[in-house]
């Protein structure tokens, strides 16, 4: 694929790397000169100096051949214009990095694809480890397979039950429970489960929702 | 008519000053409260201190009732911005947009908003002058 990257800040600069490192070509476009040189130096080339919001820049970066635009400056305004720009000179994809939420609706409405912002993804951090910190995503798998930890609360339904008693759901499997001394155990059939241990789960996406309820409890009012 | 103008830069404050002469209810919105001095004391509509492109501060300027709004700061992908923010969030029938840059402003009208563009009208006015003999002097 090819990729163009508007911004050459922080979230550009990795992104930039990681995409390399996938085998994609990309190109960043920087405005700052000595950022650029900088970005030049060390990603070896792939990189043009230049305001993304002009579309001549964007024409020079060859836009329209473009798989993906991602528009990743601090501004988003900028972003939006890049991102508007781009899918005018036929970009069937753009991402714009979003840094206040509430100009999310607007990007949506404009059908830029995806949206990422900071702000949301510190936000969902942080709402991850106040209530629902109960349930932690570890790892996705392939094919729509999640490993999640799961701390049992004293109010969980099935503190005091063996792991057979436990109904999940379809495809889900507790593989590992770590006890509140940091003990891991190979569950089996008869293990007894007690409040503060924490349960490795794999489990399908879609069935999260419900793991949650079986294994925590209640989820009124929690929102992940 | 309910305007909003973004920007009250020499621009923009003129354009205030001239709709409430007319009559209509204007209120103008800058981030920079000292801004608003361009507008003299004679003006008789709202002043609002914020970022235009803030949706908090679009809605305490009335956006949800404007029928107008008109974006005139200095730079061309803020106006760009607030005034999709004005059409496609919040609707409003009429939505005016200056941008500097004559590339920009083809692509945006072609966007769907009604763009202008000082710097490609005062051109052709300019070049105009240019090759005919003054009126009067």
């Amino acid at each position: 694929m090819y990729i163009l990257i508007a911004g050459g800040g922080k979230v550009g600069y990795h992104l930039a790397e990681e995409l390399l490192n996938q085998n994609h070509e990309v190109l960043v476009i920087e405005r700052d000169p000595a950022r650029a040189a900088q970005i030049r130096d060390e990603l070896n080339g792939n990189v043009l100096t230049g305001d993304s919001c002009e579309a001549t820049t964007l024409d020079l970066a060859g836009v329209s051949r473009a798989d993906l635009v991602a528009a990743v400056t601090g501004d988003d305004e900028d972003n939006l214009v890049i991102c508007d720009i781009a899918r005018y000179r036929g970009v069937a994809r753009t991402i714009a990095r979003i840094n206040n939420p509430r100009n999310e609706l607007l990007f949506r409405k404009r059908g830029i694809e995806t949206t990422i912002s900071a702000t949301q993804a510190v936000l969902a951090q942080i709402e991850q480890e106040l209530p629902t910190q109960l349930m932690i995503p570890l790892l996705q798998l392939h094919s729509g397979l999640e490993l999640v930890e799961i701390k049992l609360p004293e109010t969980s339904p099935v503190v005091g039950r063996s792991v057979r008693e436990v109904l999940l759901p379809a495809e889900s499997l507790i593989s590992l429970i770590v006890d509140p001394g940091g003990v891991p155990r190979m569950p089996s059939g008869d293990t007894r489960l007690n409040a503060g241990d924490a349960l490795v789960v794999v489990s399908r996406k879609e069935s999260l929702d419900m793991l949650r309820e079986q294994l925590i409890g209640s989820t009124h009012g929690l929102d992940t | 008519m309910k305007v909003i103008i973004m920007g009250c830069g020499r621009l923009g404050s003129r354009i205030a000053g001239i709709l409430d002469r007319q009559g209509h209810h204007v209120t103008v919105i800058d981030t920079n409260e000292s801004a608003f001095r361009r507008l003299g004391d004679s003006f008789g509509g709202d002043r609002v201190v914020g970022n235009g492109m803030d949706a908090s501060t679009l809605e305490r300027a009335g956006i949800e009732t404007a029928d107008a709004f008109m974006a005139i700061t200095q730079g061309d992908n803020r106006n760009y911005f607030a005034s999709q923010m004005a059409h496609e969030v919040y609707h409003v029938k009429r939505v005016l947009c200056r941008v500097y840059d004559p590339v920009r402003e083809e692509i945006f009208r072609d966007l769907g908003l009604e763009t202008f563009s000082p710097t490609s009208y005062g051109a052709q006015i300019m070049v105009d002058m240019l090759m005919h003999e003054p009126a009067r002097r």
